[in-house]
């Protein structure tokens, strides 16, 4: 089995006395209130997933991901994992103390152990992990959304955010790692996607899957921008998809908890990180992965692997280019396997989808299954009648 | 960036090691001893006072039978097994 980032999963949950004790003590405690992203972070931290990190980052490794994609000490890490002052109270919190981390009915999840309080540049992070400082771009209206200080230090976890949605396909880094073991898989392919799943994506897992023993379908459940299609749309299509299309011992499907940072290739690189310590050998990475708009360069999400010794990522990354039906070829292809031109590939935008779903017209079969199609054709005249 | 030459120095090692060392990542995933020793003492700065070995390697807090059992009858429950 892979080894988590760092070598051990990393467990931030309290237990017993300490829990406890934390817990009564955090009714005493300063409170801060998390948003969507930091109660996801928070999710993933406590339970391993974002392993080696035991909590919100301080100072110093903060500003050595933004500048240098590596923590402190020098493992890789390309995403600021940051937990931000809500008030003016917290940005005068001292070093040493201890805060409570609430959700948005006040339950303490969580007591961090206050190591840095910090003042940061926004325009500075945008440039530097998205790119760009474009008010357009989801990830800069998020910065722009919360205060420049951010809170760092190690958490200890009470208890767990709650989720009433997707309940049975909420599995945690140590669960994956048992269900993996059991199945007998030693190479497992990741698919991350906030998207549904069209043929595009089908053809590339089921490359992935052709040279590893199983396939991990992992979608994104986390805060995303409010025109990507729904979670709870997206996972009908992916079960009515791999009940229909994928073979039942090869493929299993299980939510990814994070929030979306459209950072492109900075999280593509964490997202193979996190696979990894879900205990995943191989990480799919398409065109654009994480991408929005025309932010980043189709392929930068490939390239940004480059920079980086191979040993350090461990997982492998599987890199695929556009991929498409070719009328000609007969099949699914890309454009590294078909010789033939545009006129005969069939390929349709997100905006035309979108368009063709609004007035209840399914796209072709050779771009989506009709099953998927016929779900979000469902989803979007729901939508339109509300 | 990780391969820039500006951004790296030169450390002597002794050449009967060097020579091990390249015999020791024959058919591993590192391409040079540079990068396996790159690696090597990245773990043992991340670590400090515990020397790289096998057991360094493994998880340092492996589930216990009962956790295990737990995990297993969940994703039996779930359907996943």
């Amino acid at each position: 089995m892979i080894h988590p980032h760092g070598g051990r999963l990393v467990d931030r949950t309290a237990s017993g006395d300490d829990r406890e004790r934390l817990a009564k003590e955090a009714a005493q405690m300063v409170q801060i209130p998390l948003n969507q992203r930091e109660l996801a972070d928070l999710e993933m931290i406590a339970s391993g997933a974002m392993s080696p990190l035991e909590g919100f980052m301080a100072e110093p490794d903060y500003r050595s991901v933004v500048d240098s994609m590596r923590l402190v000490n020098g493992l890789v890490w390309s995403i600021p994992v940051v937990l931000s002052a809500k008030t003016e109270e917290h940005e005068n919190l001292s070093p040493g103390s201890q805060v409570a981390l609430v959700d948005e009915v006040g339950h303490a999840l969580a007591v961090l152990d206050l190591e840095s309080c910090y003042r940061v540049d926004h325009d500075y992070e945008a440039q530097l992990v998205l790119r760009t400082t474009d008010d357009k771009h989801p990830g800069v209206q998020y910065l722009k959304s919360i205060r420049p200080v951010y809170l760092g230090g190690k958490i200890h976890v009470l208890r767990r955010p709650e989720h009433r949605d997707f309940t049975r396909y909420r599995l945690e880094p140590k669960e994956t790692r048992v269900l993996f073991s059991a199945k007998g898989w030693n190479r497992i392919a990741a698919f991350q996607t906030r998207n549904p799943i069209h043929r595009a994506h089908e053809y590339l897992q089921k490359c992935a899957l052709e040279l590893t023993d199983g396939l991990l379908i992992h979608p994104l459940v986390g805060e995303t921008k409010s025109d990507d299609i729904p979670a709870d749309v997206r996972m009908r299509c992916y079960e009515i998809l791999i009940e229909n299309y994928y073979p039942r011992d090869r493929a299993v499907l299980s939510v990814f908890p994070a929030a979306m940072r459209y950072a492109g290739p900075r999280e593509a690189i964490f997202h193979a990180l996190v696979r990894k310590n879900y205990g995943c050998t191989h990480f799919i990475v398409g065109r654009d992965h994480a991408g929005v708009g025309d932010y980043y360069g189709t392929y930068d999400a490939h390239a940004i692997f480059g920079e980086f010794d191979p040993a350090e990522i461990a997982i492998t990354p599987l890199f695929f280019d556009h991929a498409f039906y070719c009328r000609r070829c007969g099949n699914m292809a890309s454009m590294k396997t078909c010789p033939h031109g545009k006129e005969d590939h069939v390929f349709l935008s997100g905006t035309k989808v979108r368009e063709m779903l609004s007035h209840g017209e399914l796209p072709p079969a050779e771009f989506t299954r009709p099953e998927v199609a016929q779900t979000l054709a469902d989803a979007a005249r729901q939508d339109a009648k509300a | 960036m990780a391969n820039d030459p500006a951004e790296m120095v030169t450390l002597k090692i002794p050449r009967p090691l060097y020579t091990r060392l390249k015999q020791l990542i024959d058919g591993t995933g590192f391409r040079s001893v540079t990068e396996f020793a790159t690696y090597v003492l990245r773990d043992l700065v991340a670590h400090p006072g515990k020397a790289p070995d096998e057991e360094q390697r493994k998880e340092a807090q492996p589930l216990t039978e009962t956790e295990l059992s737990a995990i297993r009858q969940r994703l039996r429950e779930l359907g996943y097994l």
